[in-house]
């Protein structure tokens, strides 16, 4: 088994009465690419930030590659690269002069920094506009030049914020292919995110965050299982009876919300096709359409949050 | 309690002739530099033609040069008292909250640096660039001196001006400190510097007009008893140094007038003995004015480790 990088245990943080995270428990091991997904303000970033030692945990531990990064922080931020959400960068410097600066922040020798920044320029095809002011840069472009960042450091941890955010789909396929090269090249990678498929292309376990804990934590195939056996959505459209209050008396169903054309969508555990539509029958109405079909992982991880936020109300 | 792993200064130079490098080439620099080096012109203009009418047998030519005015245009210190705040406010007022609204803080912070060298690096890096400036100036005023008075400057002319541009330096680092500490407390940077302009506003111009209403409420005068009047005397000068403005004012005047032997009253008694008009020796007027000096010092440090332990505390999401 992989050595543990990454270790997270009872990890709580509040702002005033707020808990922002909750006791978080995470492993990641080496080699390993672990999505954090959940939707905004669910502790992710929260979580981050405890992990790198920016922020201080009100309990719980942490280690990164056994060591406390709140207490050794210059061992742990020498291991460890960080691309925060909507990184920063100084407009006023081109993209190899703010390399060069965190290059001699790190120690790195002028000869070495050079060596390297034209190296990584190249590899996440930024050589060309490496000597641009970062204003002309595009937020794709931005996000690269801080992925270039991370492998100028060689790293043996990259945590990403939300790195896709904002991202065209075309930005955030390169993106997504930088950071898959990273695992290929042995980093471990912690990657936020709160898209589904963003994280699903390229991690090897979630965790699924929801109002400060960590509800679900396996892999993708594991979420996907899970998924399967999770339900169905279901269209349904009928004249002359209520669709809504008819539903909601069945075990298992949400009712969703209806649709211009007058179809009411709806979320079951089980396939409820034959019982709706002896319903509706029954009730005088009269049955217009009826479609079901298997919730797909997107849909699944959407509900999955709906359902944890209606269980905390 | 363990030690902490490195020096929290590794880094701070890096960060410090970035800072330098990002104000020498910023707009706001060269337009206060612009301001100070028109005004500077104006008074070094007023000081030779002053110079000339009145004081050509001085031995402290170049001192007279700084310390001279010639109304209506203030002198070259003065002016320096009045504008300098202004250059430290425009070079602190953003130096942290800048970093979190252009999103770098978090990226900085995150490489293998203590927190220490970012804002030590930053009010480094803010000195360096004011201590360029005035040594510039300095060189400037000295430069049209001799071209203009015709004389080298003496040994004691450059032993005084070099202290005093020491303690302009310490006079402009309470005012970077003070903007550098605004803009830890205050994520705003139009807000940062409104603050700081605001306090520099109170203590260069309105202290001295509320330095006497305080002075005469703390110890009022008894007609019937003269040691009143120095009691308030007393009291009004305690007042006014709260003021880093009166504090470089009298570092300022002891320093650029070698015949000056204090700041405060003079007795008859104390002047027994001793030679009217005698200049003192440099190290004579730097002991005199060295409560004054380490006043500003305690003031700069102060407003900086206030800037130090909230930026230490502080949150970094951004």
């Amino acid at each position: 088994m992989s050595p543990i990088v990454i270790e997270a245990k009872g990890l709580t943080k509040s702002y005033g009465r707020h808990k922002a995270v909750d006791g978080v428990e995470l492993t990641v091991s080496e080699g390993e690419v672990v999505g954090l997904l959940g939707p905004n303000g669910a502790g992710k970033t929260t979580t981050i930030l405890m992990l790198l030692g920016l922020t201080e945990a009100d309990s719980g531990t942490v280690r990164i590659l056994g060591r406390d990064p709140w207490r050794e922080p210059l061992q742990v931020k020498r291991e460890v690269g960080y691309l925060p959400d909507a990184v920063g960068f100084y407009d006023n410097l081109s993209g190899r002069e703010n390399l060069r600066y965190t290059a001699r922040l790190g120690g790195l020798s002028a000869d070495e920094a050079e060596r390297r920044i034209a190296e990584v320029l190249e590899k996440v095809r930024l050589a060309q506009v490496g000597d641009r002011r970062v204003a002309t840069y595009s937020r794709g472009m931005r996000q690269r030049l801080g992925l270039a960042e991370l492998l100028m450091r060689r790293c043996r941890v990259a945590i990403l914020d939300e790195p896709t955010s904002g991202l065209d789909p075309q930005s955030t396929q390169d993106l997504l292919h930088l950071i898959g090269d990273f695992a290929h090249d042995g980093m471990t990678v912690l990657v936020s995110s709160h898209l589904l498929d963003v994280v699903q292309s390229i991690c090897t376990r979630v965790a699924l965050f929801n109002r400060g804990r960590i509800g679900f934590t396996g892999t993708v195939e594991e979420l996907s299982s899970r998924v399967a056996d999770s339900g169905f959505a279901i269209e349904v459209a009928a004249d002359g009876i209520d669709i809504a209050s008819l539903a909601a008396d069945l075990p298992g169903v949400t009712v969703g919300e209806r649709t211009p054309e007058g179809r009411w969508q709806l979320a079951a555990q089980s396939d409820i096709r034959p019982e709706l539509a002896r319903r509706v029958i029954a009730g005088g109405g009269q049955l217009r359409s009826l479609d079901a079909h298997r919730l797909a992982l997107g849909e699944a991880y959407t509900r999955y949050f709906e359902e944890a936020g209606h269980e905390e109300a | 309690m363990r030690k902490r792993e490195g020096s929290p200064f590794k880094g701070i130079g890096t960060i410090a002739l970035k800072e330098a490098a990002d104000h020498i080439t910023s707009a706001r620099m060269h337009l206060v530099m612009l301001l100070l080096l028109l005004t500077a012109g104006a008074a070094i203009y007023g000081a030779v033609n002053e110079i000339r009418a009145t004081t050509a047998e001085s031995n402290y030519l170049f001192l007279a040069l700084l310390a001279v005015a010639h109304a209506p245009l203030p002198s070259f210190a003065s002016m320096l008292g009045f504008l300098l705040p202004l250059l430290a406010i425009a070079l602190g007022f953003d130096a942290v909250n800048g970093e979190f609204n252009r999103r770098t803080m978090s990226r900085i912070l995150a490489q293998p640096i203590y927190r220490d060298a970012v804002l030590f690096g930053k009010f480094l890096g803010g000195l360096i660039v004011i201590g360029i400036a005035l040594l510039t100036l300095w060189l400037l005023m000295t430069g049209i001196g001799i071209l203009f008075l015709g004389l080298p400057p003496s040994g004691d002319d450059i032993a005084r001006g070099l202290a005093y541009l020491v303690a302009t330096l310490f006079y402009a680092g309470i005012w970077l400190a003070l903007a550098i500490a605004f803009s830890t407390v205050v994520r705003a940077p139009a807000t940062s510097a409104l603050a700081a302009l605001a306090v520099w506003l109170v203590l260069s111009v309105f202290w001295s007009m509320l330095a006497p209403l305080i002075a005469s409420i703390v110890a009022p005068i008894d007609p019937d008893n003269p040691m009143t009047v120095l009691n308030q005397f007393y009291a009004l000068q305690d007042i006014s140094r709260i003021s880093p403005a009166t504090l470089y004012g009298e570092v300022s005047s002891m320093l650029l007038d070698p015949a000056s032997r204090s700041v405060g009253p003079i007795f008859q008694s104390q002047l027994e003995g001793a030679l009217v008009g005698a200049p003192l020796s440099t190290g004579q007027s730097i002991v005199l004015v060295w409560p004054e000096i380490a006043s500003m010092v305690a003031a700069m440090l102060i407003l900086f480790t206030i800037a130090y332990v909230v930026f230490q505390r502080q949150e970094v999401r951004a």
